[in-house]
């Protein structure tokens, strides 16, 4: 059922004052409810993948690639197999069917097959008794390399003929993925602006660093069905990738996720050692499990694509944007992963919080032999935002406009169609500025603050999910199902994915809203393909929209049941009989009133024993064109960050002390967890702008695959987070949600660079913003001043 | 391999594991206690946190012969422990963090809610600078840590018997007025608490 169809009269928020749509009525939604699993987790008592232990059960470890780019001439694995305690060691010709998340683009193989790579490009795969012996056997195994000509830059690998990463890649050079559209007359909106700017932004590469490393643990019974659980946020494209490559029915394949450790776009592809348990257990009939070390987990990758970007953008005098006209190269690592949505992500991202006439944007995805990039939280946006907004700040500084206003004028309103034929509908874009203004007192000091001081702002917009499934189909992308005992109890089965986000929370949550349960009587039964309907996993932004949508859906169906079986038993009509938490009263009557528990039995004597399914699809996005549909998504969130910093020019280093984030969130089911999202992306923005850095050296080798060397925040090292939640209460949300967990990491960056402008005059274009290139930066000023056609700081 | 006797969680208890075995590796895959995680294997993220002679000790980098003749707890041992005391439920600190939201994905906070129960059971009453730095060792990749210094306050208000200082996201929904109110009187309750202490 698609969401327009959902929320009509009886739409729980419809039933308050006229015109109020903040209706303050719930139980349940927008109370700040403890989450699912909380105290399991608070307790120890949560299983997470590596904390199953089976009876038998193996130890397997990945030998990888010492080369960046190398042919493989011969393995030979007879010394590892005659180590004793080793039970089999794999190799590519094991399982040489390719696969890849999109399946256009399927180039990768469990264990390479003639050639790798990257630097630690999984080769072989051993299982043994327990991990010192398998590490122990893969010393033992012999591969004899033919080294290649490792393409390390990516503009070099655009254009190279020789040596080519993947043979079969059509055009010239290394090319991944080509994108350019174009809407509008660009050239000539920009050519009659009243001012342009044009300049080049840098962004690196950063990557996800969950705390908890991939892990998988395979069973294979003796009726030949194959248990997997894996620390994945995509069980149904890992469970569809094993049946095509391992050549075993999808039915066979029970793929789990355990209590999952975070992710952040990190564990969204399906991964060598997911196929590579299956593959050892299939072999050995014995349980087999694999943890990554996590030094290979920073090899594995798949997190931010380092882009090299051109903006040019043309304004008005009164700060209205003309036109933006982009070109892209995006540095895509060894495989294509979500490559092919990432070149497009790139550009057509862009066209909100702001409305512009015209856009063109040309990005390439190249191949490198690096570790492969993915999707990394604000897939493919995040990077096109930040040279953006730090462009838009150098328009508004030409202007001589407020920043802030600059942003309000070119506001794209509610109910609109972007450039590229995105739908909008609620937009709480404004709302947000006006917000971050207000808390970070910008109007009394922003440019107003002593020198090394400053604030700066950013906007953004994100995807709500988005209707373009991975391999295009035409069923539900989020199913669910109910069961009601007469217990009072409830028990839903979704294929979500709770990532940590709290989605099985949001889950019990809704249900307990509409059914008239505590939160405590809901059981949330998820991503276990064995027992859950089909949910296409937690990547995009997607959860809460559809699978909340989903379970709306379900318990509609179930409400209706228990009002008319209740009405029947009162002799009333079916209009006064009202679930809340814990009871259905009479709304007619305000004495009549019954357990939930009494309801549900007298509803299930009426219909028998009680249970609905429910499901979401996305209706038809996008605009009419090749790839209209890639970044459509039924719903928007938008976002605003006002950051404050402090530059020490002695040094060169940024502090980032405090940072207002203001988010429409269509509505927060849980104000809490809306808020732990907020800070929590902000806080991996802010990071990826000052500390982090996920690069290679000159031979492909990782720059620093530790957690002491790739700097993730520490407590000490986290600004004041301020969450501002904004509500503007979306039309097909479930109860007006939207987003909340990806969105709010865009600002974070360009309000750095933004700030940094407001503090001491130097504009940062290329990340990360390290001392060095701060005191460079200070350095270019001084010597500008010096020069008699310099410009003078503040 | 060799013998090792152990007292865990109040139990003592005898376990044989090969002489390099780490602190870690014992709790996890010879005694079942999994609630000790291991997120790099290296002393670099705290998530393998636990308390030796009540002092946070990293699990992975510590040989499991050197807890020998220690006291080690491990966060399955919070409740219990608790419960011996004749309280109810979880430890304080662990219901804080489920309240609080401080618990996304939950894989570091083991380790961080064994550093902040070491922290209070050294200093009831810590400033939010203090709860930083006893923090530091304890990398989360979720929350921006707000949340979590939210519920190390909210598990020192109670244990206090003051009305906690509304939460960020609270204070942002209700008026100023109110929010500002609220802070100051628990900043000053904490105050005098600490002065109490002090003198």
């Amino acid at each position: 059922m698609a969401a327009r169809d959902l929320h009509g009269p009886g739409a729980p928020w419809g039933e308050g004052a006229p015109g109020d749509r903040r209706n303050r009525d719930f139980r349940v939604i927008g109370k700040p409810h403890r989450k699912v699993d909380g105290l399991a987790k608070a307790t120890g008592a949560a299983v997470y993948a590596d904390d199953i232990a089976l009876p038998g059960m193996l130890h397997a470890k990945t030998l990888r690639s010492p080369h960046a780019h190398a042919k493989i001439v011969s393995i030979d694995a007879s010394r590892a197999l005659a180590l004793p305690g080793v039970h089999a060691v794999i190799t590519g010709k094991d399982m040489p069917i390719p696969y890849g998340v999109i399946p256009w683009t399927p180039d990768e193989h469990a264990l390479a097959l003639h050639k790798v790579r990257f630097i630690g490009d999984e080769v072989a795969a051993v299982a043994a008794v327990d991990e010192d012996t398998a590490n122990a056997a893969l010393k033992l195994i012999r591969v004899e390399y033919e080294p290649l000509r490792a393409h390390l830059d990516p503009f070099e690998s655009l254009s190279a003929t020789e040596a080519r990463i993947h043979e079969d890649t059509k055009g010239p050079g290394n090319v991944s993925k080509h994108v350019a559209l174009s809407f509008g007359d660009v050239d000539r909106e920009i050519g009659a602006a009243d001012v342009r700017i044009e300049d080049e932004y840098f962004f690196h590469g950063t990557t996800h660093t969950p705390i908890e490393p991939h892990c998988a643990v395979a069973q294979y019974s003796g009726e030949g069905l194959l248990t997997v659980w894996s620390a994945t946020q995509i069980t149904h494209y890992v469970q569809r990738a094993l049946a095509s490559v391992l050549g075993v029915p999808i039915a066979k394949i029970r793929v789990v996720q355990p209590a999952l450790g975070g992710a952040f776009g990190g564990k969204s592809d399906p991964f060598s050692l997911e196929f590579c348990v299956a593959k050892l257990a299939m072999l050995t009939g014995r349980p087999v499990k694999m943890l990554w070390t996590r030094e290979e987990v920073f090899y594995a990758h798949r997190g931010r694509h380092p882009m090299h970007m051109r903006y040019r953008t043309g304004a008005r005098k009164d700060g209205r944007i003309t036109g933006v006209d982009a070109k892209i190269l995006i540095d895509g690592g060894a495989y294509s992963s979500f490559g092919l949505v990432t070149a497009y992500y790139a550009g057509q991202l862009l066209t909100g919080p702001y409305d512009f006439p015209s856009y063109r944007f040309d990005s390439t995805r190249v191949f490198t032999n690096k570790p492969p990039c993915g999707p990394k939280r604000g897939h493919g946006s995040v990077q096109p935002r930040f040279a953006f907004e730090v462009q838009l700040d150098q328009i508004a500084e030409k202007l001589g406009m407020d920043p802030i206003e600059i942003r309000r004028k070119n506001f794209q309103g509610e109910n609109t169609t972007t450039v590229n034929g995105q739908r909008i509908t609620s937009n709480g874009f404004k709302t947000c500025l006006d917000e971050v203004e207000r808390a970070s007192g910008w109007k009394e000091r922003r440019g107003k603050l002593p020198r090394g001081r400053g604030l700066g702002v950013a906007g953004s917009m994100y995807i709500s999910g988005t209707n373009y499934p991975v391999y295009p189909n035409p069923l539900p992308q989020a199913g669910i199902q109910i069961a009601i005992e007469r217990s009072g109890r409830v028990t839903v089965f979704t294929g979500g994915n709770d990532i940590g986000q709290g989605s099985n929370s949001v889950v019990a949550y809704l249900v307990a809203e509409e059914l008239g349960v505590e939160v405590g009587d809901v059981r949330v039964v998820a991503a276990d393909t064995d027992l859950v309907p089909v949910d296409l996993g937690a990547y995009s932004s997607r959860v809460t929209f559809m699978v909340g949508n989903a379970t709306i859906d379900a318990c509609r169906k179930l409400r209706a049941q228990i009002v008319e079986a209740v009405a029947g038993a009162w002799k009333v009509d079916a209009a006064r009989v009202r679930l809340v938490p814990g009871r259905a009263i009479d709304l007619g009557d305000e004495k009549r009133a019954v357990p939930i528990a009494e309801a549900f039995r007298i509803a299930e004597e009426r219909f028998d024993t009680l249970g609905s399914t429910g499901s979401y699809n996305t209706p038809t996005l996008g605009g009419d064109y090749r790839g209209g549909t890639i970044g459509a998504s039924p719903a928007y969130s938008f976002t605003a960050h006002v950051v404050e910093v402090s530059v020490d020019e002695e040094t060169g280093r940024i502090t980032c002390e405090r940072c207002w984030i203001a988010h429409d969130c269509g509505r927060a089911l849980n104000p809490m967890l809306v808020a732990g999202q907020m800070e929590g992306s902000a806080y991996m923005g802010l990071a990826e702008a000052l500390l982090e850095n996920h690069d290679v050296n000159r031979f492909g080798l990782h720059a620093g695959p530790s957690l002491l060397d790739y700097r993730i925040p520490t407590s000490v090292d986290t600004p004041e987070l301020h969450a501002l939640i904004v509500e503007s209460v979306d039309p097909e949300g479930p109860y007006g949600a939207k987003e909340a967990g990806e969105g709010p990491l865009h600002p974070s960056i360009p309000a750095i660079s933004n700030a940094v402008f407001d503090a001491v005059g130097i504009r940062l274009k290329h990340l990360p913003f390290t001392p060095g290139k701060v005191l460079a930066a200070l350095r270019e000023q001084r010597a500008a001043v010096r020069a008699p056609s310099g410009g003078v700081p503040r | 391999m060799r013998t090792l006797s152990l007292r865990v969680n109040g139990d003592d208890v005898e376990v044989a594991a090969p002489d390099h075995w780490t602190l870690l590796e014992v709790l996890r895959y010879r005694l079942g206690l999994t609630g000790s995680k291991q997120g790099c294997d290296k002393g670099d993220c705290g998530a393998c946190t636990v308390l030796v002679d009540g002092k946070p000790w990293l699990a992975c980098i510590t040989l499991a012969a050197n807890a020998e003749k220690r006291e080690v707890t491990t966060i399955e041992g919070l409740m219990p422990a608790h419960l011996r005391a004749g309280g109810t439920g979880p430890d304080p600190v662990q219901a804080a963090f489920d309240k609080c939201g401080a618990l996304q994905c939950g894989f570091c906070q083991p380790g961080m809610m064994l550093s902040a129960r070491a922290l209070l059971d050294r200093n009831p009453c810590p400033t939010r600078p203090e709860i930083r730095d006893a923090l530091a060792g304890n990398l989360c990749r979720c929350t921006g840590y707000t949340q979590i210094f939210e519920a190390v306050e909210l598990a020192i208000a109670e244990s206090l018997g003051v009305a906690p200082a509304p939460r960020s996201w609270e204070a942002q929904r209700m008026p100023p007025e109110e929010a500002q109110a609220r802070a100051r009187a628990a900043a000053a309750r904490l105050r005098a608490e600490r002065e109490k202490r002090k003198s």
